[in-house]
């Protein structure tokens, strides 16, 4: 019902907008101030829990076009997701203001991530006319740290870790004035009024303040030493990526001897002296999120790194400069430099002065740190570009929290996630909420972490949850979590949830075939599964086929050592008399050890089954004698898949063979594993049959789909982290007349495990509620 | 029922059936044994059954298992174990032959014990019912100690010591039922501790908790501690006793010597100060005895925390069999 004074007063208007989506900490109230203005139309803005709120006042014609360009100018990382509209009475009143934000309500505007460093920002920092020459913390409404610092919703300078530090006048100037890129940049500072730094040696002692310090950092990156420096999301360890001998001292503090590590390099040029670089991979670079980037290394690098940085592998993972601390240490430098997160490998990373003081003593050499306090640590993101689109495979700094919209989440609840890639989720009204990666839950810093990181997401998003979700393993750390909380506990499958994952990224309800495929998780008949096939469609789902299970003799111990698992696999195989055949992996263990594995996998002792593909690269690593021993998770299956890149030509190896045990299909790959054995024992190239390997397994998903014969495919689970066996299965379904959905935005991995958990648990409460 | 590990499930049997049924107060059911007052005396009594398979292994037979098992969880109460009964559930065709060995080592284990066999029962049930034979034994201890040994008593920066090196029960009693082998041969650590816990006591040691190793090995024992006495708990990796043999066997299968059974080892948690006089008389019985960590005061409380030099990992009380965790 349109009130009557607008037909009294045909062309004086006022409505009010109601805005949710990305609208705060990104300048969306100054542009609406601006577009407001140069429309002449009256009213205010403000932020809301909620979202942002707004009223103008004018003619209908200008309200009309200011309508139109609130929608067409507004500019990323800003973004309307709802806007509701409603008529009210004019007031007469003049001039158009910026109040105050009201806390009523519950939060439900977006928390922004934390924002790499802007151009604009950048070229003040380097400009020596300008007031923040050299200031390592300048920010503006479009960069800066937001969820790293936040204390409550909503997002203003008194809820954040900025409070600690009072704008002088210049800088409350540009704060006031709308037409300032900084007008309400809540992180506004400068070095009059703003966070400083400060240089520590091992022991606490202060070294140096401001830009002495800085000029310190410099020269110990210089020397070769390794400096803990206080990041955006946390403590990142940086030392000269040339430098060979002192990669090696990072690796044995670390005690990493050979996971690849991250090099930070200054531009997407020097990116490109040592990656090859498609102009997606650049964009995904030079994102806002600032993310860590898997590119293929060149072999003919202008700038070479030293070898250790990424011991036998054929990709790098590079990142751009993330603040303008990294800018100006990279500007000094002018080399690569290795930038690797603050922790042992597997624990959280450390934000807290102290904390990082105590925990990485061991490791680094100096401590370049400031007084902005980190709140919620968020380690560095990591994406890979597969089949065309920037996939995320550590959901992290920049990107989290990651807001899915999911129409079944009704009651609040919390999703615990996965084991090893720990992150949370939260279900609440109409979305899912994907916290940053936490870590490796075996570590008891990490579960404290974890522990914090439940609290921050509940508190921040105003959740008091009906419900919790976690996965069905007995043993996951947030099994126990879930079972202490004191609500209603539901036990998602592990593959379930990977498969949910993706159909709440892609809001499909089903029916969709999920190949949901990773390492190992905990199945619905409580052994290992991780090579299967479920149907789904709204809460019915079904395992309709799997891989034919195998032995792990000594469980995780085969996990980390592939020629354990490639012995269930040959077991599997030729039965006893596998230990009368000359295989290499059975070459890489004693007389003793053989003899205790024959026992495990003859009498299944200490050798659970598993139907796992992530597994079976394992086998076939050991197999074409790629890796025996992992030191690092999925070693092994990036080494095939490395070999299979490199393939001059495709080793065909038999056709899946697909037995009906029941109502459940057993996907039978010996003839495959036997002939790739034998091929590989007669000198065929490992690479080329690395690449059958791939091959056979994407004509497997197909084998399968074509059998089921539902037209939605989704492919789940860490085994597409894979790019060739991704792209590989994705062309021949969609060759075959499939659409195929994955991951893209939520990690495939366990990171992503928390969404399809808070997905699988709102659709049963709807089930029983609805 | 898959509750046979000692850990996770058998926890919950333990608190979701027998507790609710029996317990009078929440103390009930938190201990190996029970401490009850008598005219005159306290004495401690506690009961176990032995189902071991296979019944005779290098070190051992069901027989001192018996004996010493329920010898230990008295010592575990601060008490003098003086007397045993024992029952036993035969299956037909049993050969008497290897009943009187077993008796026989039963005899030994007992005498060594310094406890005496004062009563039993003998049960014969049809044959493929039985498992070959089952032994229950009951005993009954003098309390000696003048404070109670409970997890309550734990406190902040006391230590934890282990009584000797860990595992070999448990990897002697696999290796035997799976024909594994081992050269040379793991032998069981199955023994009484008596001794040792009453020295302690005599000497004043003020023992805050004592707890024997057995089903679930170290890390389920000091789970179970930490979790009722609300505290943290810290281990040196590097500190923990495992012999060479037992390390590598453990390797090879893919096993955690923390959670494998002992037979013949306890922890006991001291004050610090308690820690040399302790380590001092245990080393007269077992070289080995060490100490492997302290309880911390800060942190997550309920959590054992097993320090390596790759990182700090948390110890979880497992669900049945180890089920891997690494996807
Ligand atoms: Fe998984
Ligand atoms: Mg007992
Ligand atoms: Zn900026
Ligand atoms: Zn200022």
């Amino acid at each position: 019902m349109e009130p009557a004074a607008c037909l009294a007063v045909p062309d004086a208007q006022r409505i009010r907008l109601d805005v949710t989506g990305a609208v705060q900490g990104v300048g969306f109230r100054p542009f609406v101030y601006r577009l407001a203005v140069d429309e002449g139309l009256a009213g205010y803005v403000r932020n809301t829990a909620a979202g942002v709120t707004l009223e103008v006042e004018g003619p209908d014609s200008a309200i009309e076009r200011f309508l139109a360009r609130l929608r067409r100018e507004v500019r990323p990382p800003a973004l309307i997701e709802g806007l509701s509209r409603k008529s009210l009475e004019p007031t007469g009143r003049q001039g158009f203001t910026i109040s105050s934000s009201s806390s009523d309500a519950a939060p439900s505007a977006h928390i922004l991530p934390d924002l790499a460093m802007c151009e604009d920002c950048r070229a003040e920092v380097f400009d020596p006319a300008d007031r923040r020459y050299r200031y390592p913390f300048t920010t503006c409404m479009h960069c800066g740290p937001r969820y790293s610092i936040i204390e409550t919703a909503p997002y203003d300078r008194a809820r954040t870790a900025m409070r600690h530090f009072a704008m002088c006048p210049a800088c409350q100037a540009e704060y006031d004035d709308p037409a300032s890129r900084r007008f309400h940049a809540e992180t506004n500072a400068c070095p009059d009024c703003g966070p400083q730094l400060a240089l520590h040696a091992v022991d606490g002692t202060l070294l140096a303040k401001s830009d002495d310090a800085l000029q310190g950092g410099i020269e110990a990156l210089r020397e070769g030493r390794i400096v803990a420096l206080k990041g955006l999301g946390g403590f990142q360890l940086l030392v000269d990526a040339r430098n060979e001998e002192a990669v090696a001292r990072l690796r044995e503090r670390k005690h990493r001897p050979a996971k690849p590590f991250a090099v930070m390099v200054g531009s997407s040029a020097e990116a490109e002296a040592i990656a090859h670089l498609s102009p997606l991979e650049r964009d995904t670079l030079e994102s806002a999120a600032a993310p860590i980037v898997l590119l293929q290394a060149r072999k003919d690098a202008v700038r070479p790194l030293a070898p250790n940085v990424a011991p036998g592998n054929p990709n790098i993972g590079l990142l751009l400069l993330i603040t303008p601390l990294h800018g100006l240490l990279m500007d000094a430098l002018g080399f690569p430099i290795v930038a690797t997160s603050g922790n042992r490998s597997g624990e959280p990373i450390a934000a807290d002065d102290d904390e990082a003081f105590a925990r990485l003593a061991d490791i680094a050499d100096f401590f370049l740190t400031h007084d902005r306090p980190i709140l919620h640590p968020v380690d560095d993101s990591v994406l890979r570009v597969i089949a065309g689109q920037p996939t995320v495979l550590r959901c992290a700094r920049g990107l989290a929290p990651l807001v899915l919209p999911d129409p079944k989440q009704t009651q609040p609840l919390v999703a615990l996630g996965g084991h090893m890639k720990s992150a949370l989720a939260l279900g609440r009204s109409g979305q899912i909420v994907l916290g940053p990666h936490i870590g490796d839950l075996a570590h008891s810093e990490t579960r404290e972490a974890f522990a914090r990181s439940v609290t921050t997401m509940r508190s921040l998003y105003a959740v008091e949850p009906a419900a919790v979700a976690c996965d069905a393993h007995p043993d996951y750390h947030t099994s126990r979590v879930a079972d202490g909380m004191g609500h209603p506990v539901s036990r998602v499958p592990h593959h379930l949830a990977h498969v949910l994952a993706v159909m709440t990224e892609h809001a499909l309800t089903g029916p969709v075939l999920g190949v949901a495929w990773d390492g190992t998780g905990c199945g619905e008949d409580g052994t290992l599964w991780g090579g299967e096939f479920l149907t789904v469609d709204g809460t019915a789902h079904r395992r309709v086929a799997h891989l034919l299970p195998f032995r792990l003799p000594g469980g995780e111990a085969a996990i980390r050592e592939p020629r354990r698992t490639a012995v269930g696999v040959l077991h599997a195989l030729h039965g006893d008399a596998l230990w009368d055949r000359g295989h290499t992996p059975l070459a890489a263990f004693s007389a003793e050890e053989r003899g205790m594995l024959r026992a495990m996998s003859e009498r299944g002792l200490n050798a659970p089954l598993t139907s796992s593909a992530g597994r079976l690269f394992d086998a076939v690593a050991s197999l074409l004698n790629l890796c025996q021993r992992a030191s690092f998770d999925g070693e092994a299956a990036m080494a095939v898949e490395f070999a299979a890149q490199a393939a001059r030509t495709v080793h065909a190896l038999p056709r899946p063979v697909i037995v009906p045990e029941g109502d459940v299909m057993a996907i039978d790959w010996r003839p495959m594993v036997s002939a790739l054995a034998d091929a590989a024992f007669a000198g065929v190239e490992a690479a080329d049959l690395a690449a059958g390997f791939h091959h056979w397994l994407a004509e497997t998903i197909v084998a399968l789909a074509r059998h089921e014969g539902i037209s939605q495919v989704v492919l789940s689970g860490g085994c597409f982290q894979n790019a060739l066996l991704t792209e590989l299965a994705m062309t021949r379904l969609q060759e075959a007349g499939f659409r195929v959905y994955r991951a893209i935005r939520v990690p495939p991995n366990d990171g992503g495990l928390a969404v399809g958990q808070a997905a699988w648990a709102a659709r049963l409460l709807d089930k029983v509620t609805g | 029922l898959a509750h046979g590990s000692g850990g996770l499930l058998t926890h919950r049997l333990i608190e979701e059936v027998f507790r609710p049924a029996f317990a009078q107060s929440p103390e009930d059911f938190t201990h190996d044994g029970a401490l009850i007052d008598v005219p005159g005396a306290q004495i401690a009594f506690t009961t176990d059954s032995y189902v071991v398979r296979p019944l005779v292994f290098p070190g051992g037979d069901i027989g001192s298992l018996a004996v010493n098992g329920t010898v230990n969880d008295l010592a575990m109460c601060g008490a003098r174990p003086l007397w045993l009964s024992a029952g036993f559930v035969i299956e037909e065709g049993f050969p008497v032959e290897d009943l009187r060995r077993i008796v026989g080592s039963m005899r030994d284990a007992a005498q060594a014990a310094g406890v005496r066999l004062v009563t039993g029962d003998t049960k014969v049930v049809e044959r493929g019912h039985g498992d070959g034979l089952y032994i229950n034994t009951s005993g009954i201890g003098a309390v000696v100690a003048l404070q109670p040994i409970s997890p309550r008593q734990v406190q902040p920066d006391d230590v934890v010591i282990v009584s000797g090196d860990l595992g070999r029960h448990g990897m002697a009693v696999m290796a035997a039922r799976e024909n594994l082998g081992f050269e040379p041969p793991i032998v069981s650590d199955c023994a009484p501790v008596a001794a040792p816990v009453l020295r302690l006591l005599e000497e004043g040691v003020n023992l805050h908790c004592l707890r024997d190793l057995t089903r679930g090995g170290l890390a389920t024992a000091l789970i179970e501690i930490v979790e009722s006495a609300g505290v943290g708990m810290e281990l040196e990796a590097s500190a923990i006793p495992v012999s060479a043999p037992v390390r590598g066997a453990c390797e090879i299968l893919g096993i955690d010597p923390l959670y494998v059974a002992n037979e013949g080892r306890f922890a006991a948690i001291v004050p610090e100060g308690d820690a040399g006089h302790a380590l001092s008389i245990l080393g007269e019985f077992d070289g080995a005895a060490t100490v492997i960590g302290s309880v911390r005061s800060g942190g997550t409380t309920g959590s054992v925390a097993l320090k390596t030099m790759g990182g700090s990992y948390a110890l979880d009380r497992i669900a049945g069999e180890q089920l891997p965790r690494i996807c």
